[in-house]
């Protein structure tokens, strides 16, 4: 049984890597600051919650998996103002983001 | 009513936060959760803003739909980061809730969406920033703004 949770947690884990990897690789690719944060909330999102869910996995029903829950609640709830608070200073500045502007922008 | 509803939520995460069942620690944490709930209503904190309960019912439905949808515009961010072919656009989207809670929950949930982000809101009327022409349409078809108006139940 301890096999078989020790093989999730190694498959979230080996996922949630995976996406902390691209998502960095991204954060230095993408042409500019607008297209960085979708990177950026790729680790927010994909990298945390499959780092949680494994290591839900090795505690096993208990108040540490309580714990672990809450922090990614929290976490779920912090990093979309932060996104938006660094586009929408980026915007303040007047840097109009690339690409193609589909009718009136605000 | 929503004071109590509040004393209820404040004391059953200091009972699970704690993890120590004493009389000693238990009645510090029914003293410390009570003087919060009075400085919260003394400030007149107690509002549907402040408590949206009436997001409650609902919920549980909501996030494991927002989940498999993270999960889908994770795997698809992966593969335009790989492949390189980044072809991002801006655009407004009109946001149909009632509530201001209710918009702020919409404009979250864009954001937390990988792909998608919304960078500036004006009354009810975002502007949203997507890397692909995919995302864009993923979110100008409404799908999520009529979930988010679901979820508030106001309508």
């Amino acid at each position: 049984m301890e096999l078989i949770l020790d093989i999730f947690t190694g498959i979230c884990f080996f996922i949630g890597s995976l996406c902390i990897i691209i998502g960095a690789c991204g954060l230095i690719k993408l042409p500019d600051v607008f297209s960085r944060i979708h990177a950026a909330g790729m680790i927010d999102t994909g990298g945390t919650a499959f780092f949680i869910l494994g290591m839900i996995f090795q505690t096993g029903w208990s108040l540490i998996t309580v714990k672990l829950i809450l922090i990614g609640v929290f976490i779920f709830f912090t990093s979309p103002v932060t996104s938006h608070v660094t586009a929408n200073l980026a915007r303040q500045k007047n840097i109009l983001p690339l690409g193609k502007k589909i009718g009136k922008i605000l | 009513m929503k004071s109590l509803i509040l004393f209820f939520i404040l004391l059953t995460l200091w009972l699970l936060m704690s993890g120590h069942y004493s009389i000693l620690i238990i009645s510090l944490g029914i003293f410390s959760c009570a003087f919060c709930v009075y400085v919260a209503k003394r400030g007149k904190l107690i509002d549907d803003e402040g408590l949206p309960i009436f997001f409650i019912p609902r919920l549980l439905n909501y996030i494991i739909w927002l989940f498999k949808e993270i999960l889908k515009s994770n795997l698809s961010t992966a593969k335009v980061i790989i492949n390189g072919k980044v072809e991002p656009e801006t655009f407004t989207v009109k946001a149909s809730q009632v509530t201001d809670v209710a918009k702020v929950t919409y404009a979250n949930s864009i954001t937390l969406t990988p792909g998608t982000v919304t960078t500036k809101m004006q009354k009810d009327v975002f502007e949203v920033h997507a890397l692909n022409s995919d995302f864009g349409n993923d979110v100008r078809t409404n799908e999520m703004d009529n979930k988010v108006t679901w979820l508030e139940g106001k309508k």
